[in-house]
């Protein structure tokens, strides 16, 4: 009976604009390019009522991913992502260079460095990128303004950036294996491997180990820290055409000169698959989820489960306009990004990408404050490149050597040993009562005293 | 001097009263040091004061007549003191100056000197040993609270903190009143109920009820009880005992302690109540009585003993004792009249039935877990109990048996579910598979007949020959299994398990000939030659031949599109050359087997010579040292450890130390840990943001000291870790009277610690 009021504003109160506005994620580059493309299609979308548009939404979005890019100009192509996987830097052989942020095909820069280019790669975030032209390294910033030439690495024909280190390794024609801090922009070792001329090479993501690859079939691996290789695989016997490391640093895929193409378990250094191709493989690639390309000539191939069964087919072919240069899989996407004499061709690879990203650690949707945030953060985790090794859990473990070495020290400064657990010894007995069975039962008896911790070894440690 | 043995005479003296003023007492030490003080001293005190309270207090006398009690005056100067008046003090000399003069005349005889006091650094050594051992004492019991503090994960000081949070007006305000009337009517409420306004909010009431039931006093109760518990069996134990001690005298002994003890009583009870007296001797006379009439007519009385020696001349006497003899006999014959209780006894089993000794009769009738019968059929013998039970035993389920109906069947279908899974797991065993036809025959019959029985719903009965067949199929299927076998098979002894696996490894090639239609023979050699190679070569080590490690039987990839460039013929030359080169001979190979060899022996310890030439011996052109020498002085360095790539024909692993790594690396184990695999598993673990969540992070990172801003920082003082005797130390209560101002209530921890 009691007359109701009638609520003047109902349902929820409306979140205001600006607040909706600072959690918006989309990509207004993105929607603006679909825009141009949703007029191609608006009258297809409208005839075809049976498709939702969420759908048609996805199909565009992939349509996308699809194109060619027409630059037969500055001949073959090498090619790089940025680790969120939304930039692309083009090198061409003949020095055109260009960053493209590719899904939203807007080009940030496009350069001419006028000399030869043997290898392109993004630095720790989009903002920079290295060029190995025909003399000298250099380094460029997103705009193509030159900001460093470093002299000391010369003839530098491929390069890999070690993400974690902020370190640039290069590899030269003159057998030099050269690391650059990035971070300090000093160079922190300089090996000479003594292996001839260095135009193979890869980095292992999981310790941060680089592959080389050499023309009488081995495989070496190198960490700044050792003078020599760390290991030295025999992997062909033809030069080694190019290798490759898989995510997890567990499986390495090597092709040579003998047309083969060689899957090794990187734990145990051994053979796992043995394929051979009819026209040998000249660039390799592995994608975040494991799939294989592998480009013969004009052909690009993807092979999925290289290291699981044997392959016997592939699984994805694509002929592209000119021999292929570079070959690269875009992370988080599926894309294969292919660098070619023609030009630039981004081919669509269902399951290639990680559908799952961690957005603390690499984030393809990023702000720019988070950008920054996160580069902030990372400088401040730089593992040191002291800490390269094969085994990146090395760390954690005590140094064994010089352990030993400072207890023997400090057990002849003391005269006994502080950590020695003196054994229970029974006392002889005589009248038969030093049997081995009496003997067991006593040492027994006192057998639990071992299971705990002594006092004062505890405290005087 | 004479001074220790009167030092010595004070002692004694002191000794002696007790009672006496406590002041004249002095330690040894401090009789040493003022011996001429203390010699005086006591003198005077020996002659002023009377040597003890009870002793009546002598006047203090002049050697005057009249003599004023303030003070000495020269009053009666002119009365002069004669001897007689002195002597006649004499004669009344009170006794124990007697006493005083024997003691004096025993120190003059004492001889033995007491001993001498000890030296100053003796005495102050053990000074300093008392001292340490009393700071030693006061310092350990720090100990706990030390390795504590050390030991714990975080220390927050200052120790005692505020409790946070708003406090309650009392402890802010103090000296307040009551002063309204409605303030006033509150309080005297809350007084009369004794409800206490803040801290302890219980009553009193409550509070007693509380400590009823509180833990120590229910310990308390619970240690009586165990204590009465204990001293009543130890009292049936020694009872027990004493009853099996077959000694007479002891007995004797015992019962005639007995009787004097209830004699005594009995006499005491005549004097004080002779009502209840005359009632214990009429008991007493009963006893007697029957004891008398109980007593054993035989030869132990003065009569038999006499009749016993007298028997052997008088034939009277032999008779006598002989009716004496028989009539002891009817006196101690047992009466089997049988009783009326037993005979009842008798009856009751037969008109109980059997199964009230059954263990498990009707439970809970409405709660059907208690009626399940499953659980019995696992019991073999129980099942047969189940079948006989019948229904007019229980006459009052009679009722409930329509309602059990359904629930019948639910069971019944648990049953078949049970079976199932039992043939199930028979199978399983490997009797299974191997059914011959008989076999099946059978199981298909016992199949029908237990789909039959359990239409028919007679769930006791189907349960029990299902349960039979079960068994019975077991027993059986080995039997036939083996029957079956020698019949095909006469070689094979042991069927079960082979017959088993070969039949198994029939299916499993023919479902892989299904599977696979199309062999695929290269694909087969392939899995072989990938799954061994290695381990083929290792055996051989130093002659593997190389070019089988490399030549691994390599899969042809089919590709659907050959590539199709037209490369620039320089290109192609270029290629071919370096294809030609490579391809040239075994050249790659060989060179990195010699290479890694080198590794290997550079790597390996040289083996160093002493022997000196002509060093012992001849010595020159041409002469070399005898082979004993060479053997004696050559030294050889104890081999390394296996190299890693020792097994790996064609991988050089490099067995160098990563120096630079090891400078970050912990080569001193820290505090806690005594082992390098114990830190190493702790060390694992990351601490960081990047790898816990927040609040991990936040619990793994504290620090390991917080301090609060502004706050003083005492010294730990005893008060914080030395806890109160008792705990439950009352807090000030309000004092809720009406007028009474509240008590004042500082708020706690201000107050400074001593040290």
């Amino acid at each position: 009976a009691v007359p109701q009021k009638k609520d003047p504003f109902p349902g929820q109160a409306p979140i205001p604009v600006e607040r909706v506005k600072k959690f918006v994620r989309g990509d207004v580059d993105k929607v603006d390019a679909l825009s141009a493309w949703i007029g191609q299609y608006t009258l297809l979308m409208v005839e075809s009522a049976w498709l939702d548009t969420d759908i048609w939404f996805d199909i565009l979005f992939s349509l996308l991913q699809y194109f060619n890019l027409n630059l037969s100009q500055f001949g073959p192509y090498r090619l790089d992502y940025s680790r969120a996987g939304r930039h692309l830097l083009l090198g061409g052989r003949r020095g055109h260079v260009s960053c493209i942020e590719w899904q939203s095909k807007a080009l940030i820069s496009e350069i001419n460095v006028m000399e030869a280019v043997n290898d392109v790669k993004w630095l720790h975030n989009e903002a920079m990128f290295a060029v190995a032209q025909k003399k000298w390294l250099y380094v460029y910033d997103s705009k193509g303004v030159e900001l460093h030439c470093i002299r000391k690495f010369n003839d530098v024909l491929r390069m890999e950036f070690l993400p974690y280190h902020f370190l640039l390794a290069t590899a030269s024609s003159s057998g030099f294996l050269q690391y650059l801090d990035v971070s300090v922009g000093k160079e922190v070792t300089a090996i000479g491997t003594k292996m001839g001329r260095l135009g193979v090479m890869t980095q292992n993501p999981h310790n941060a180990v680089i592959h080389l690859g050499h023309p009488n079939g081995t495989v070496s691996l190198w960490s700044p820290n050792q003078k020599e290789a760390l290991v030295k695989m025999l992997c062909h016997r033809g030069a080694v055409r190019s290798l490759t490391v898989d995510k997890t640093g567990m499986y390495m895929v090597t092709s040579g000169l003998d047309r083969k193409l060689k899957v090794y378990d990187l734990r145990a250094f051994k053979p796992l698959q043995s394929y051979f191709l009819p026209a040998g493989a000249a660039c390799l690639s592995l994608s975040q989820r494991g799939l294989l390309c592998a480009s013969m000539g004009d052909v690009v191939q993807v092979y999925r489960d290289v290291w699981g069964t044997s392959v016997k087919k592939p699984y994805m072919a694509h002929r592209v306009r000119g021999a292929v240069a570079g070959l690269a899989f875009c992370p988080f996407e599926d894309v294969l990004g292919v660098g070619h004499a023609e030009g630039f061709t981004s081919m669509i690879v269902p399951g290639a990408g990680e559908a799952n990203f961690d957005g603390m650690a690499l984030n393809p949707y990023a702000s720019l404050r988070q950008r920054q945030e996160w580069e902030v953060k990372t400088l401040l985790e730089k593992v040191q490149p002291d800490l390269i090794g094969l085994d990146p859990s090395m760390l954690g473990t005590v140094d064994r050597a010089t352990w030993q070495q400072k207890h023997q020290e400090r057990v002849q400064a003391l005269g006994f040993d502080p950590l020695a657990h003196e054994k229970f010894k029974p006392r002889r007995r005589k009248k038969g009562r030093s049997s081995s069975g009496a003997v067991e039962k006593r040492k027994r008896k006192v057998a639990h005293e071992d299971q705990r911790v002594k006092k004062d070894k505890y405290y005087f440690h | 001097w004479g001074g220790s043995s009167l030092v010595g005479n004070t002692l004694a003296y002191e000794q002696e009263d007790p009672g006496s003023n406590p002041t004249y007492y002095h330690s040894p030490l401090s009789c040493s040091e003022g011996k001429g003080y203390l010699m005086v001293h006591t003198l005077v005190n020996f002659h002023i004061f009377p040597l003890s309270h009870r002793k009546k207090l002598t006047e203090r006398s002049e050697a005057s007549t009249q003599v004023s009690e303030f003070s000495v005056n020269a009053e009666g100067e002119g009365e002069k003191v004669k001897l007689s008046d002195l002597l006649g003090k004499m004669e009344k000399t009170p006794k124990n100056l007697n006493k005083t003069k024997k003691q004096l005349k025993d120190l003059e005889k004492k001889s033995d000197t007491l001993e001498l006091p000890l030296s100053r650094q003796e005495k102050e050594k053990i000074q300093r040993e008392v001292a340490y051992v009393k700071t030693s004492t006061e310092v350990s019991r720090w100990e706990s609270v030390v390795t504590q503090n050390r030991n714990a994960e975080q220390l927050v000081f200052p120790l005692i903190q505020e409790p946070s949070g708003p406090k309650r007006i009392e402890q802010v305000v103090s000296g307040w009143k009551a002063q309204t009337p409605l303030e006033q009517e509150i309080f005297s409420l809350l007084h009369c109920n004794l409800q206490p306004t803040h801290d302890p909010v219980l009553t009193p009431v409550e509070e007693a009820s509380l400590k009823a039931m509180s833990l120590e006093e229910a310990k308390i109760r619970r240690a009586e009880l165990q204590k009465a518990r204990a001293l009543q069996s130890y009292y049936e134990a020694k009872a027990k005992r004493e009853r099996k001690i077959k000694s007479k005298k002891y007995h004797k002994v015992q019962s005639k302690a007995k009787r004097k003890e209830f004699l005594k009583k009995f006499e005491d009870l005549c004097k004080t109540d002779p009502q209840a007296a005359l009632e214990e001797f009429k008991k007493m006379e009963l006893l007697r009585m029957e004891e008398r009439m109980s007593l054993k007519h035989q030869n132990s009385g003065k009569w038999a003993k006499s009749k016993v020696i007298m028997g052997k001349y008088d034939l009277v006497a032999r008779k006598a004792m002989q009716e004496q003899l028989e009539m002891n006999k009817d006196l101690t014959q047992k009466l089997v009249v049988p009783s009326e209780d037993e005979e009842q006894e008798q009856e009751e089993p037969k008109a109980l039935p059997d199964f009230v000794n059954d263990p498990e009769p009707v439970g809970d009738p409405a709660n059907p877990w208690m009626r399940g019968q499953l659980s019995a059929e696992a019991l073999g013998p129980e099942v047969s109990h189940e079948v006989e039970r019948p229904t007019e035993q229980f006459p009052e389920r009679k009722e409930e048996e329509e309602e059990e109906e359904p629930e019948n069947e639910e069971e019944a279908l648990l049953r078949e579910f049970e079976q199932k899974r039992r043939l199930r797991q028979s199978e399983d065993k490997g009797f299974e598979p191997v059914v011959s036809e008989e076999q099946e025959v059978d199981e298909a019959e016992n199949r029908e007949a237990e789909e039959e029985l359990s239409e028919k719903g007679e769930k006791d009965d189907e349960d029990g020959l299902a349960e039979f067949k079960n068994l019975f199929n077991r027993l059986v299927e080995p039997v036939i299994l083996e029957t079956g076998e020698e019949q095909g098979d006469e070689g094979l002894e042991e069927g079960l398990v082979r017959i088993h696996s070969l039949d198994d490894t029939e299916l499993l090639a023919n479902d892989h000939e299904a599977s696979l239609v199309e062999p695929v023979p290269s694909d087969t050699s392939n899995m072989e030659a990938s799954a061994c190679p290695p381990s083929k070569n290792s055996k051989k080590v130093k002659v593997i031949d190389p070019s089988e490690v490399l030549t691994k039987q390599a899969k042809v990839i089919k590709v659907p599109h050959a590539p199709m460039m037209v490369e620039d013929e320089e290109v192609r030359n270029e290629q071919t050359t370096i294809i030609k080169e490579a391809f040239a001979g075994d050249d790659v190979v060989s060179d990195f087997l010699k290479d890694k060899r080198k590794l290997e022996e550079d790597s390996m310890p040289k083996v160093v010579d002493l022997t000196l030439p002509g060093w012992g011996e001849w010595g020159g052109v041409g002469l070399k040292p005898s082979r004993f020498k060479r053997r004696k002085f050559r030294i050889k360095p104890a081999p390394l450890p296996p190299r890693k790539d020792q097994k790996l024909p064609a991988v050089i692993i490099s067995e160098k130390r990563n120096a630079a790594l090891a400078a970050h690396q912990v080569c001193q184990l820290p505090f806690p840990f005594t082992k390098p695999e114990q830190f190493e598993r702790t060390i694992c673990s990351p601490v960081g943001n990047t790898w816990n969540t927040h609040n991990v992070m936040r619990k793994l990172t504290a620090p390991k000291v917080v301090t609060q801003m502004g706050a003083i920082i005492e010294p730990i003082a005893k008060d914080d870790f030395i806890k109160d005797k008792n705990p439950s130390k009352p807090q000030p209560n309000l004092q809720l009277t009406k007028d009474s101002s509240l008590a004042k209530t500082a708020p706690p921890g201000h107050k400074r610690r001593k040290k």
